[in-house]
């Protein structure tokens, strides 16, 4: 990247980008409206005009305070934020359509809800902006931010399953008629504090000692934290009795602590603990049952969920599974078309099977699409792990990214049936305020540490605020070493 | 750090090619599989969206309704008659598996099949659609309603059982009854969780209401086997009507003890055979049987329709119907393999292993009445299309002839004498000529025996109105058959167009 580049803060592009996201989006009503009314309405672009007016306020405040941010960020997740909220829309209109009640206002019902958490989203991650002028700054709370991640995501284990239990997985806190995921807050707080922990130790671990095939391997007692988190995702697996959150911390883990040390070592070591630990939950299922069975349960569904004995069983049954698959396939190459096809037959279609109702309607040619956007917001937030010069913030952003990227693998493997299904939200499709609130910060961050990446380096930092100076030093850090 | 952030990025890419590769699998090479597929509530919805075709009974008794609703499924499925044809009719489920004529003529029901391509295609054309086509059953409404009756509000407080009538001239099934019976409605609830629930309360009765007993379910037919011992003997030619056979109170033969029912029953050495199916004579029978041989009795018994297990009982056309259980003589043999004379000796009074469904007994008795032709029993008539034309008219089949005309005539002569003089005497109908067999079955030590009753009438002109089968199980308080038997006479006299209503 030439000099000259660098200097050009690309916020007019992002702008552009951004318009041209709520077009498709208006684009997305207008044939959605189409399809479900037999017309296109004349207020059909509100929506996207509503929720374009949201990205532009975050927009705005980008431009003032992380004005050289990667440009395609926002405008890529806007793309997918606003798609969500006009198929949350669509289902809605249908849904009133089959129960003969008046078609909901662009506030009501399930988008209505979405648009709002979006926008107190947008201001979480607006606010995060304004006050964290220097992605550093963070790693004086890591403790404090480590103790609250795993406190979160502890949180659902501890509590009755009648507080903590959707479908199967304990996951949740719900109180009233409010629910929380905190392991979507988790895995952020996680994050902060292993990229802290790592670049404070990441000399001792990256240590060799014994030799073996011709990688190095750690010695034993350097092994003591990597166990301690394996262990802590295994209870995650056994008591909130889901896969995928627990192959989500256990690779956030892994990931940055392979980032810092530049060991591939510990990469072999991550797997083969994880997948031994699986496959041990798989036989302890088996055999044992008890905290282990619904995870057999869902392995043995995925391994075959078109069988009748697997599909009409009373409960925990393939069901969803397989009217997923059958709404992808019905929708085959092109897609039924927005608004045309019946993703209303998938159980929990608003959340955990969004992108297949999506998939029946878009086709396979939009789900690439999509599959590409989400692509794009993790490779570019790998770049700025790339490009930006502290080893903490390499560590925030590439763990940051990376557990996103890992995120819609989880469960887009699931509904695909690539892997066995787990309940994770599909970042910024689901309906839900958890998973959007903390999705958004988690693009805050990659926001800010893509601004101090490209940002010129003889610039002084962007209006210091307050009295807290930027620490040019890492908190706490003996030594800054950054590796070429 | 960079280098390893760089295979992070590599390995992000690698995920999101497989995610890629499953969704061109499921959405590229799987497309037309998984748009087909019978799970798909898609399909459901497509089947539901046309009104499903009528089933009814000879005269045009509707026995389904289609109800609109507002639902994302436009056709609710109802069974107006509720339990009485249950398990004639099925139910039509909307998750799993469909039963009875509902599964067996869907593709008619549905419109699916290719009789109706000529509805298909003018629905095309209007845009609108014409609907399934028609069933129409071979059931007489009265027969049927009568059986159910008389067998719900039996005189021995019996809550298990199962009646049929066929007409023996055509194998037209005239009424079917099981008992206890269930309600199809809530199965075919366009509510799958209704549905589901419903199934899962019937099917963990212990009664067993889903289970046909008329067509799947085997009992010990006691002395009703008679029936087919006796044409063994007619048919070797060594024996007639009167024919002195071998009898007396008590026979031994190997560890078998066989008694008759009552002391005053056949107590001296000779009895005529015509005689000794009057009066039902165990010993006799029993000795009879053993003389015959094994194989008479088995062959015999196969020829009449045991041991086959590919019947079912629908259109003639298609091989696709109620299911027939197979009716079974067991294996009356040593550990050898050599002649088991007690069992054959217990099993010539159809006790021991030999098990029968009542449908099998309503044949024995149709094929006698028949002249020794066994037809092919079917429930349904006709076939048509939503416009009532007929694509389909039941054409009679023989199925077997196990007899010729004379045994026929004579087997016929006994059962009248059955009914006129002997054990079967509540099966008389006036105004008719009524034959038959009963049978006390026991089974279980200590529980009460089942009460069996096989019988056919022929009106004033001659002609064979109806053959029966009525079987009641574990009926307590003595003379288990003689209530099978009462029953029965009603069910033909309904058959034959009076009584009843």
């Amino acid at each position: 990247m030439s000099r000259i580049r660098q200097w050009k803060t690309r916020r007019n592009a992002e702008l552009g980008l951004l318009l041209f996201a709520m077009l498709l989006v208006a684009a997305f009503g207008a044939t959605v409206e189409a399809n479900q009314f037999d017309e296109i309405r004349p207020n059909f672009w509100v929506p996207a005009a509503l929720i374009g007016a949201l990205f532009a306020g975050l927009h705005v405040v980008v431009r003032f305070t992380a004005p050289f941010a990667d440009p395609v960020l926002l405008p890529s997740v806007a793309l997918i934020n606003g798609i969500g909220v006009a198929f949350l829309r669509r289902l809605d209109i249908a849904r009133a359509i089959a129960q003969e009640k008046p078609i909901p206002t662009f506030f009501a019902d399930t988008s209505g809800r979405q648009l709002a958490w979006t926008l107190l989203s947008l201001i979480l991650a607006a606010v995060l902006l304004l006050l964290l002028r220097d992605h550093r700054i963070i790693s004086r709370y890591a403790y404090t931010l480590g103790l609250v991640g795993i406190v979160l995501m502890m949180i659902p284990a501890v509590l009755p399953a009648s507080i903590s239990e959707v479908n199967g997985a304990k996951l949740w806190i719900r109180i009233g008629s409010v629910s929380i995921q905190p392991g979507e807050f988790a895995k952020i707080a996680l994050v902060s504090f292993f990229a802290y922990y790592l670049v404070r130790k990441r000399e001792v671990l990256s240590l060799a000692s014994h030799r073996f095939l011709g990688l190095d391997f750690p010695r034993g007692r350097d092994l003591g934290p990597v166990v301690t988190v394996w262990l802590f995702s295994l209870l995650v697996l056994v008591f909130e009795k889901d896969l995928g959150t627990a192959l989500l911390y256990f690779g956030l883990f892994i990931v940055t602590l392979y980032v810092a040390t530049e060991r591939s070592s510990w990469l072999i070591i991550g797997l083969l603990l994880f997948f031994g630990g699986v496959y041990l939950a798989y036989l302890l299922g088996a055999s044992v049952g008890g905290p282990f069975a619904n995870f057999y349960d869902r392995a043995e569904l995925w391994l075959d969920p078109f069988s009748d004995a697997n599909y009409n069983r009373e409960s925990g049954n393939s069901y969803q599974l397989v009217q997923g698959l059958l709404g992808l396939g019905t929708g085959g190459l092109f897609g039924t078309g927005p608004g045309a096809g019946s993703p209303g037959t998938v159980p929990e279609v608003r959340t955990d099977f969004i992108f297949a109702g999506l998939g029946e309607e878009v086709g396979l040619f939009g789900l690439s699409a999509i599959l590409v956007l989400y692509l794009l917001i993790v490779e570019r937030g790998l770049h700025a792990a790339l490009a930006v010069r502290d080893s903490f913030g390499k560590l925030v952003a590439g763990g940051l990214a990376f557990t996103l990227g890992l995120q819609v693998f989880v469960i887009l493997g699931g509904i695909t049936g690539l892997i066995p299904l787990t309940g994770q939200t599909t970042p910024f499709l689901s309906a839900g305020g958890s998973s959007l609130m903390a999705n958004w910060l988690l693009i805050a961050m990659l926001l800010r540490i893509s601004d101090a990446a490209r940002r010129p380096a003889n610039s002084p930092p962007d209006r210091p605020s307050g009295p807290k100076k930027a620490p040019t030093q890492l908190h706490g850090a003996m030594t800054e070493v950054i590796k070429p | 750090m960079n280098a390893p952030l760089r295979r992070a990025g590599v390995v992000i890419l690698v995920l999101f090619a497989l995610i890629f590769g499953k969704v061109n699998w499921i959405q590229g090479y799987k497309a037309d599989e998984y748009r087909t597929h019978a799970y798909n509530n898609r399909v459901t919805i497509a089947e539901y969206d046309r009104p499903r075709g009528a089933i009814e009974a000879v005269g045009g008794v509707a026995l389904t309704q289609n109800k609109e609703t507002n639902g994302e499924l436009k056709y609710q499925r109802l069974y107006p008659k509720k339990e009485i044809y249950a398990p004639i009719l099925g139910y039509k489920m909307v998750r799993g598996s469909s039963v009875g004529i509902e599964a067996a003529e869907n593709d008619i029901l549905s419109g699916a099949s290719d009789k109706l391509f000529a509805d298909r295609l003018s629905d095309m054309f209007t845009g609108e659609s014409k609907g399934g086509g028609n069933i129409v059953l071979s059931l007489n409404p009265r027969a049927q309603e009568v059986a159910w009756k008389e067998m719900v509000n039996n005189e021995r407080d019996v809550t298990k059982g199962a009646a049929v009538a066929i007409d023996p001239t055509t194998g037209a099934i005239q009424a079917l009854v099981s008992m206890p019976s269930y309600d199809p409605n809530p199965l075919a609830s366009n509510d799958a969780n209704v549905a589901a629930a419903a199934y899962k309360k019937l099917n963990a009765d212990k009664n067993q209401p889903l289970l046909n007993r008329a067509t799947a379910n085997t009992l010990p037919p006691g002395s009703v086997f008679k029936v087919i011992v006796s044409a063994a003997a007619l048919k070797s030619g060594q024996y007639s009507l009167d024919t002195q056979i071998p009898a007396g109170s008590v026979y031994r033969e190997g560890g078998a003890t066989i008694r008759n029912s009552e002391d005053e029953v056949c107590p001296g050495d000779q009895i005529s055979l015509k005689e000794a199916l009057t009066t039902s004579c165990n010993t006799g029978y029993s000795k009879l049987g053993v003389k015959l041989g094994r194989d008479a009795v088995v062959d015999m018994a196969k020829q009449f329709g045991f041991e086959d297990a590919s019947i079912k009982v629908g259109d003639l056309e298609s091989d696709k119907g109620l299911s027939v259980a197979a009716s079974r003589t067991g294996p009356i043999a040593n550990a050898d393999g050599s002649v088991d004379k007690s069992a054959l000796a217990q099993s010539s009074l159809g006790q021991r292993d030999v098990r029968m469904t009542p449908l099998q007994g309503a044949l024995i008795a149709a094929t006698v009445a028949n002249n020794g032709k066994q037809m092919k029993p079917y429930l349904v008539q006709q076939q048509l299309s939503s416009d009532r034309a007929t694509l389909y008219t039941a054409k009679p089949k023989t199925l077997r002839e196990p007899i010729d005309a004379q045994v026929a005539e004579g087997l016929r002569e006994m059962m009248v004498s059955v009914v006129q003089k002997g054990t079967g005497k509540k099966a008389r109908i006036d105004g008719f000529t009524v034959g038959g067999k009963t049978g006390t079955a026991q089974n279980a030590e200590g529980a009460d025996p089942h009460g069996w009753f096989i019988g056919f009438a022929y009106d004033e002109d001659g002609k064979a109105v109806s053959a029966v089968c009525v079987m009641l199980e574990n009926v307590p308080g003595g003379h288990a058959s003689a209530e099978a038997a009462r029953i029965a006479g009603l069910i033909m006299k309904a058959a034959a167009g009076q009584g009843g209503k």
